[in-house]
């Protein structure tokens, strides 16, 4: 076990950042922090670092309480959001920082950084200073820096924020590779649900400081343990529906829920790949008319508008949707084929039920 | 979140940095406020008041005042003159001229004050051609406002010039494509944008000026009833070994001061939300 | 910045905005006005101290220097400069610090407190230190009886200056350092560097020009102060003169010449200040330019950084 948090809570002032979360990182994990901003998943990071001190409950790493260890003694890499490169040094001289503190000797050191210099494609570069670096080579000074001193865990806050849409991609799968090469346990922040999908082994999510379920990206994604992650990872409909003689409607939308008494609400969510959507519109039992469709890539994301006026999101690929002979403003049929029922209000899962169950085709994609 | 809380705990050093400012704070500043404070508690009321309130004492009020007044009015014109040509004009020497601004900040005030007295003395550059006209800028109240002026105005012209630079024409653009000539922009756009920092420049000119000595010690001729600042009067004071007469006056200079810091501090918080 | 692109006279300086350019008439009566105030305030008072210091030849010149009253006022304000100076120095990276680094209650009254010295007449500071260290003095007595002279001294030169200097160097500090923010220093400590480290490595060399801009106004704040110096020293010729008193007692002499033999140095000093002043200013420019392109970052900014 590598880092372990225990009831851990913080509050500035008034203010309660983070309330009783408790998970623990295995040795070797890449693990994301993730969840809206305000969450409190950036003052998890910087208490693990010990750039914060916990409120209450205690921070373990590698089986020692740290609480009162000091950030200096915690052997921690960290990553800045805007990465905090020292400006008055050289790209060389950030990345021995660490070294040169640790008294390292001068031979030493310059093995280490040309090595990680060399690692990360910075060959060349000893000498330039910040402000003369791209955003892509700042974030890769900065990993280097926190990554010299050998620490036990690196953490990021935000990594991929500060760069270019362009260069995100590329930088995300280089942090997948580089974690399999180093297998350092790396915990990193974001926003990004598709970031988080895409990189980490698990995910952490959170919410308003509350820890809201924690799993592999499969798992959060297929089995959201409430609304909130339901509709925080991916695309969901979720829709309100009220119990009236063992059925649960919604406009034209029925539902059965035999043990259900009459008058009580239910909330049930489905994802875009449930809605299976024909262009003929007879051949499932509910209408629709086809909105927009929106092209994402392989695959395509349409908008149904119900006769009652009510709008559902449905997925499928390009060749699906030119076998059912599909077009903007046509009228189809659909029909719902797995949904999850997320009950009334406090966002509890009671039960999974639905016709046929058939796993999403691409997780990641949050679509 | 986070960035609204600046997470500043971790840092070391706190107590040592907060311990050596509030020593020195005290030893310097406070400390010695405080001993003229009690001073001035030294004195009942009624001497307190009959010190104060002295003919001369009046009479040097009136002119470390009014100087200062006409002097950061002046400083007010002039100074969003000078920045307005500074920032929005390019001609030969500005460069030079923006250095400039700074000499009177940089240049001791007694080095001020010898050289203004003898340019507007009788015989000096400027005091040739003006004496004869009757204007005599040595050794009169005059003197004391060229002085006050000379010393006031790198403050008028700072203050503004970093707003003007700042300062959006998207505004001005927006008055012209409304029909707005360029006269009614300035009256009705530019000017009321300016005004509270123009008004924050006044008021550190003000404040200068009020506690300004060394300029003016030469060149206005330090006369009772005439030419005579209330700093000057305090030295006299002192020089009679008359402390209880300077610590009066000085209480009454540095209540003046303290009401002015407090206003320039509303008018730079007011100027700092006008232009956010 | 608005864009040069032109220098004709009275051109406007951001020039194809036709909206925002004044009429020619306009500009030329502004800058003729703006012109003729600096000339005359600025221009001219700095010339006559050059001017009237040689106004008889370079002989009375170096004569009023090397007069041994004056060489002692030198002297003495070049000490007095290099003490309180330093402590100023001292106080002003320990202020900004606690002040930009840390939140805590009551910042903004203790940020007022330091500026208070700006608005307190000199001559109302010089008394404070009589009133406090004088003979008839708080401390007065206590300082007779260890027979040490505070006014009418070296300790009460530096004193004097010390309170008029005061807030120089903090204020020049405490905004840089609030936009440097603290993120590099938290860097510092999780790459395990201590608080002297942290502040001697990253720091201090983030905010050196910002420092040196605060020393030079403050020591030429400190070596031209007047007002202050002039109520504690107790003006004893070649004893507890400064330049600056120097100057006076010359005038008071009547003699014109080698009061603004004297004063040049000041005049010079002054002018070296802006100097510097300017050339830092612009360093600083240059600086923040620097950091906000970045001319030589390499092109292959959207290639993956590839590992073998």
């Amino acid at each position: 076990m590598s880092i372990k948090l225990q009831n851990v809570s913080k509050s500035f002032g008034e203010v309660t950042a983070v309330t009783r979360v408790s998970f623990s990182v295995e040795e070797g994990e890449l693990l994301a922090l993730l969840g809206p901003s305000g969450g409190g998943k950036t003052t998890v990071l910087r208490m693990i670092a010990g750039l914060e001190t916990p409120t209450e409950g205690d921070v373990f790493i590698r089986g020692n309480r740290v609480n009162d260890l000091s950030v200096q003694k915690r052997n921690i890499g960290f990553v800045f959001q805007n990465y905090a490169l020292f400006k008055n040094m050289s790209v060389f001289k950030n990345i021995a920082f660490g070294l040169t503190i640790k008294k390292w000797r001068t031979s030493e050191i310059q093995t280490r950084v040309l090595e990680l210099m060399e690692l990360f494609g910075l060959d060349g570069l000893e000498k330039r200073y910040p402000h003369q670096l791209s955003g892509g080579q700042r974030q890769r000074v900065a990993i280097a820096r926190a990554l010299a001193p050998k620490p036990t865990v690196l953490l990021l806050d935000e990594p991929f924020g500060a760069v270019d849409a362009r260069i995100r991609q590329d930088l995300r799968e280089w942090l997948v590779r580089l974690h399999h090469d180093l297998k350092v346990t790396t915990i990193f922040v974001t926003h990004d649900q598709e970031e988080a999908m895409e990189v980490s082994n698990r995910i952490v999510i959170f919410s308003r400081g509350h820890l809201e379920q924690i799993g592999t990206p499969r798992e959060v994604y297929e089995q959201p343990a409430n609304e909130f992650v339901a509709r925080f990872i991916g695309v969901m409909n979720v829709l309100e529906l009220e119990v009236l003689r063992g059925i649960a409607r919604f406009g034209e939308l029925e539902f059965p829920a035999p043990e259900i008494a009459d008058g009580l609400k239910v909330r049930i969510g489905f994802r875009p790949y449930a809605v299976q959507v024909s262009g003929d519109p007879d051949e499932f039992r509910y209408r629709a008319t086809l909105r927009h469709t929106f092209f994402l890539g392989i695959m395509l994301r349409l908008e149904l508008e119900l006769p009652s006026g009510l709008t559902l999101r449905a997925r499928m690929t390009k060749e699906e949707y030119a076998q059912r002979g599909l077009e903007d403003g046509v009228h189809v049929s659909f029909q719902i084929r797995n949904y999850k029922v997320l009950s009334g209000g406090k966002s509890q899962l009671h039960h999974e039920s639905g016709a046929q169950t058939e796993p999403p085709p691409a997780i990641a994609e949050g679509i | 979140m986070h960035s609204s809380k600046q997470p500043t705990n971790v840092l070391p050093g706190f107590n040592l940095a907060m311990g050596v400012t509030i020593f020195c704070l005290s030893t310097v500043v406070l400390l010695p406020i405080a001993c003229l404070l009690l001073k001035a508690m030294e004195l009942s009321w009624h001497d307190f008041w009959r010190l104060v309130t002295a003919d001369r004492a009046l009479a040097a009020y009136k002119l470390t005042f009014g100087a200062s007044l006409v002097a950061a009015l002046a400083n007010a014109f002039f100074g969003a003159l000078l920045a307005w040509v500074l920032v929005r004009y390019e001609f030969p020497g500005r460069r030079f001229i923006d250095a400039l601004v700074d000499f009177p900040f940089a240049l001791p005030t007694a080095v001020a004050g010898l050289t203004l007295a003898h340019m507007f003395a009788d015989q000096g550059w400027l005091g040739r051609y003006l004496s004869p006209l009757g204007i005599k800028g040595a050794y009169t109240p005059l003197g004391v406002i060229i002085a006050l002026t000379f010393v006031g105005l790198p403050f008028a012209v700072r203050t503004l010039q970093p707003i003007l630079e700042t300062i959006d024409t998207d505004v001005e653009e927006a008055a012209a494509s409304l029909g707005a000539g360029r006269m009614r922009t300035f009256w009705s756009v530019i000017l009321p944008t300016l005004a509270p920092t123009i008004l924050t420049g006044f008021a550190l000119a003000f404040a200068r000026a009020i506690g300004e000595y060394g300029s003016i010690v030469f060149i206005s001729g330090n006369m009772p009833f005439k030419t005579e600042i209330a700093p000057f009067l305090i030295v006299t004071r002192l020089e009679e070994y008359d402390y209880l007469g300077a610590v009066a006056i000085a209480t009454v200079l540095l209540f003046f001061s303290l009401i002015l810091l407090a206003l320039i501090n509303l008018l730079e918080g007011w100027a700092s939300r006008f232009h956010s | 910045m608005p864009v040069k692109t032109s220098t004709h006279f009275g051109k406007a300086r951001s020039a194809s905005r036709r909206a925002v350019e004044d009429p020619a008439w306009v500009r030329f009566i502004l800058i003729g006005l703006a012109l003729g105030f600096a000339t005359v305030f600025l221009l001219l008072p700095l010339v006559n101290v050059l001017v009237q210091a040689f106004s008889k030849g370079l002989k009375p010149f170096w004569g009023a220097l090397s007069d041994p009253d004056t060489l002692s006022a030198i002297r003495l304000t070049l000490i007095a400069a290099a003490i309180s100076v330093p402590i100023n120095l001292v106080f002003g990276i320990a202020a900004s610090w606690a002040i930009s680094k840390f939140e805590f209650r009551g910042k903004s009254f203790l940020i007022t407190l330091i500026d208070l010295p700006f608005s307190i007449s000199p001559v109302v500071s010089g008394l404070m230190f009589i009133l406090l260290f004088g003979a008839q003095g708080l401390f007065g007595p206590l300082l007779e009886a260890h027979d040490f002279q505070i006014i009418f001294a070296l300790p009460g030169i530096v004193l004097a200056t010390l309170f008029v200097t005061f807030p120089f160097i903090a204020r020049e500090l405490i905004p840089i350092m609030q936009a440097e923010g603290v993120e590099q220093e938290q860097a510092a400590l999780t790459l395990g560097a201590n608080g002297w480290q942290t502040f001697w490595h990253v720091t201090l060399p983030s905010v050196k020009w910002g420092l040196l801009y605060g020393v030079i106004l403050c020591n030429a704040r400190a070596m031209g102060e007047f007002g202050a110096v002039s109520v504690v020293s107790g003006n004893i010729t070649g004893l507890t003169d400064t330049i600056p008193l120097r100057v006076e007692k010359l005038y008071n002499e009547y003699n014109g010449q080698a009061a603004f033999a004297v004063a040049s140095l000041l005049a010079l000093l002054a002018l070296a200040t802006l100097a510097l002043k300017t050339a830092l200013e612009m360093k600083i420019e240059h600086d923040h330019a620097q950091a906000l392109t970045s001319p030589h970052a390499p092109a292959h900014e959207h290639q993956a950084p590839e590992r073998q």
